[in-house]
């Protein structure tokens, strides 16, 4: 069953056409990759999703309802996560208290109760540790270094608990040590059961880690499959891969 | 030949605490020298140190001799240094051409910036063939051949680069790193920070590994690349 439908979707910019008719869907507890080359219209895709540009046409399902049209907060009320290409953080709170604000999507009753507020710390801190950014937990956002901000906006968007996932380049800028660790990390989520749409240029991130794969170019998906069939596709190969 | 950039001692960082212990990094004339290590090792804040942008606390920050530790970045720019920045820096409303001039505002002869602007234009044939297009038309790879290109046109001794393939696509990414392969062999000296680390140390005749504000160790990029310890803590198996 899919999670998410994006049927024929489209988004022109003055006379770019950046989203051109797509159709895409993501399947409940699955891993799915968006991958084509700079410009074929992922990251759109995602702001379209995400309800932060509105599309010229066609249609997307969040568990089966329509959420075209519905802004970034309702959109993330109903439990859609994202992450951006340069990560968004608030500069003026520390690691910790940007790892803080996503659990107010759980709800006032959960920052009243004050065992559930110590939980959430206490859970938050294991994730900043498990990104080998606890360190800086008490550092604002705005002195964390570029690689350091990937890292705490993946595992800030955590804390909202959200069903589906869409992480735009997660392993852009980051160490490559780490990597494998977000993959796994990923895997282990992704067990509990959340589902995750990711964009990324890594392709040995990407073949590991994904069910499955879905190629973009010039704004429409040329193919989808298992990450081995996309490996082969030729087209996908002359668009993005290289020889 | 000698080293065109020293730093030795530097400790600096932005007032949260030290990014930089007592940094010692040296960049030979004419080579490539390809910084890595984990996020908040202090890679960005070591370029950002050069380029004049954060004045170190401690120690001496020296380029073909003279010290340029705590000079302007407006007086580093002069003296050859240029950075490329990690972020997509190019005026979107302006276009490339525009862009390209931008590079050379500091030069006050016309006639050096026209005959820069040719070459330019012939080792980057994307600077003319896309003159009239606002930069935010080009995709993301196209965008960073035109920030090489910009920077060129101060015809810089050592040209600083901030992770110039993130964020680009893998036939994108050959081409960036073809491009600076080119750019040294044409003489020009590099000082790049690559988190893609293979391709960064594959490219580099000189690979430094940071961690927490200091050089870990540092070599010819194959030794560094081929280093198992330094594989299995900073390269990954996949990157």
């Amino acid at each position: 069953m899919s999670l998410l439908e994006i049927s024929e979707l489209s988004k022109r910019f003055g006379g770019v056409v950046a989203v051109d008719g797509c159709s895409l869907s993501v399947p409940a507890g699955s891993i799915t990759g968006l991958i084509g080359p700079n410009g074929s219209g992922k990251t759109t895709v995602f702001n379209l999703v995400t309800g932060f540009l509105p599309r010229d046409g066609g249609e997307i399902r969040f568990k089966s309802r329509s959420i075209a049209g519905l802004g970034p907060d309702r959109v993330y009320g109903l439990g859609i996560g994202r992450t951006f290409q340069l990560a968004r953080i608030f500069p003026r709170l520390t690691a910790l208290e940007n790892m803080l604000v996503p659990v107010r999507r759980a709800g006032f009753r959960a920052l009243l109760s004050r065992g559930q507020w110590g939980h959430e710390k206490e859970h938050a801190m294991e994730m900043l540790d498990f990104m080998d950014i606890s360190q800086v937990a008490g550092t604002l956002g705005g002195a964390l270094s570029y690689g350091q901000r990937k890292l705490l906006e993946l595992a800030a968007v955590m804390m909202a608990r959200p069903e589906l996932v869409l992480l735009d380049e997660p392993a852009g800028g980051v160490n490559p040590a780490l990597l494998e660790r977000i993959a796994e990390h990923i895997r282990q989520l992704n067990g509990q059961g959340v589902t995750f749409l990711l964009v990324e240029h890594n392709m040995g991130f990407v073949m590991n880690l994904c069910h499955e794969v879905v190629v973009m170019q010039q704004g429409r998906v040329i193919a989808k499959g298992k990450p081995s069939e996309i490996r082969e596709n030729p087209a996908v190969l002359d668009a993005y891969l290289g020889a | 030949m000698g080293a065109l950039l020293e730093l030795q001692g530097v400790t600096a960082g932005y007032g949260g605490g030290d990014i930089l212990r007592e940094l010692d990094l040296s960049v030979e004339e004419a080579a490539i020298t390809c910084i890595v290590g984990p996020n908040g090792a202090g890679k960005s804040t070591v370029l950002r140190v050069v380029s004049g942008l954060l004045r170190p606390r401690l120690g001496q920050v020296r380029f073909r001799g003279a010290s340029i530790g705590g000079l302007s970045p407006r007086a580093i720019l002069h003296r050859g240094i240029v950075q490329v920045p990690q972020e997509r820096s190019l005026f979107p409303t302006m276009t490339v051409w525009e862009n390209v001039r931008m590079g050379a505002y500091t030069v006050h002869d016309r006639q050096l910036v026209e005959r820069r602007l040719q070459a330019v234009c012939d080792t980057f044939p994307i600077v003319r063939e896309r003159r009239q297009e606002p930069a935010a038309s080009l995709s993301g790879g196209q965008q960073k051949i035109v920030e090489f290109a910009r920077a060129l046109m101060l015809d810089p001794a050592l040209l600083v680069l901030d992770e110039p393939s993130m964020g680009l696509d893998p036939k994108t990414r050959t081409i960036v790193f073809d491009t600076i392969r080119a750019m040294n062999q044409a003489g020009r000296t590099i000082l790049l920070v690559e988190q893609n680390a293979r391709s960064g140390l594959g490219l580099a005749s000189h690979g430094v590994v940071m961690e927490s504000g200091r050089v870990r160790l540092q070599g010819p990029g194959s030794a560094v690349l081929n280093n198992p310890e330094i594989g299995r803590l900073y390269l990954g198996a996949t990157a």
